[in-house]
């Protein structure tokens, strides 16, 4: 995975690159918030275009991620999504308060 | 059509968990089934094999039994464990249902199974462990092509 700060526009962008269960999930949700506390980002952007494949624990780790920018004041967004993997989000209620429908450009 | 069985342990560690889904999926592609389905049979079986290590041995060594049977053009799934077992069988299955809230887990476990999967049975005894048998039919392709060419073959 890599993550980015967007100085200019307070963006934290965390590219996922590998297939989220419950076995990666720790190490993404330390790396995230590690970026959270340290940059204080007006929103975090996770840009999925390299996932192929997501579990529930994928879910609760959004949630997680989210909960933490509502606390901060901040927002969450997820952008460039697959079929397969969004079914799972809107499973999960997620869409409901996360916007999942963004693309954006990966650098 | 095709018959065929195969078994798979392995210790209940994370990193088992891609293992066991790559496998299982390269055994039910016999059946030819398309992208989405076997993403469905992928991210059950990711469900199924987590939810032993996390709760039923919440993380301590255990063994992971899975049994793979192709039924004419069904695949039978049956992960089981030794571990604690389910004390609610009916409210683990209710979405949003978890017991490790604190891990951030989001208890959409079982319900991602039932809907990617044409059956889930869950049979678990409290103290003695879990087994999960699921079943999933592969539409036929093929067939569904011939079907597709012989009415639009009027032209
Ligand atoms: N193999 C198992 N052994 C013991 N308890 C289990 C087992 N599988 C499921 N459970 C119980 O059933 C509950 C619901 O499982 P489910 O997979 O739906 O949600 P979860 O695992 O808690 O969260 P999620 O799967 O969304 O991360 C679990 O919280 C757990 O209490
Ligand atoms: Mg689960």
């Amino acid at each position: 995975m890599n993550i980015n700060y967007e100085k200019k526009d307070k963006l934290l962008i965390v590219e996922i690159t590998e297939e989220i269960d419950h076995h990666v999930v720790e190490k993404i949700r330390r790396k995230v918030d590690d970026g959270i506390t340290r940059y204080m980002p007006r929103k975090t952007i996770f840009d999925f275009s390299r996932v192929s494949f997501m579990d529930s624990a994928g879910i609760g780790m959004i949630i997680g991620r989210y909960k933490m920018m509502k606390l901060i004041g901040g927002s969450l967004e997820i952008v460039n999504i697959s079929s397969t993997v969004k079914r799972i989000l809107e499973m999960s209620g997620i869409n409901k308060i996360i916007p999942l429908e963004g693309k954006r450009e990966v650098v | 059509m095709y018959d065929n069985e195969m078994k798979l342990e392995f210790l209940s560690k994370s990193s088992n968990e891609a293992f066991a889904r790559i496998t299982v999926a390269a055994f039910a592609s016999q059946l030819d089934p398309t992208i989405e389905e076997l993403a469905d049979i992928k991210t059950a079986v990711s469900e199924a094999v987590t939810n032993s290590i996390i709760h039923g041995y919440e993380n301590m060594e255990g063994i992971i039994k899975i049994k793979g049977r192709i039924i004419k053009n069904t695949v039978e799934l049956e992960i089981s464990d030794t571990g604690k077992g389910i004390e609610n069988v009916e409210l683990a299955r209710k979405p949003l249902y978890t017991t490790k809230a604190n891990l951030e887990r989001s208890g959409m476990g079982f319900t991602i199974m039932e809907s990617f999967m044409d059956e889930v049975e869950i049979d678990s005894v409290f103290g003695l462990g879990t087994k999960v048998i699921m079943r999933k039919k592969i539409k036929k392709h093929i067939e569904d092509l011939n079907e597709i060419l012989s009415v639009g073959g009027v032209c």
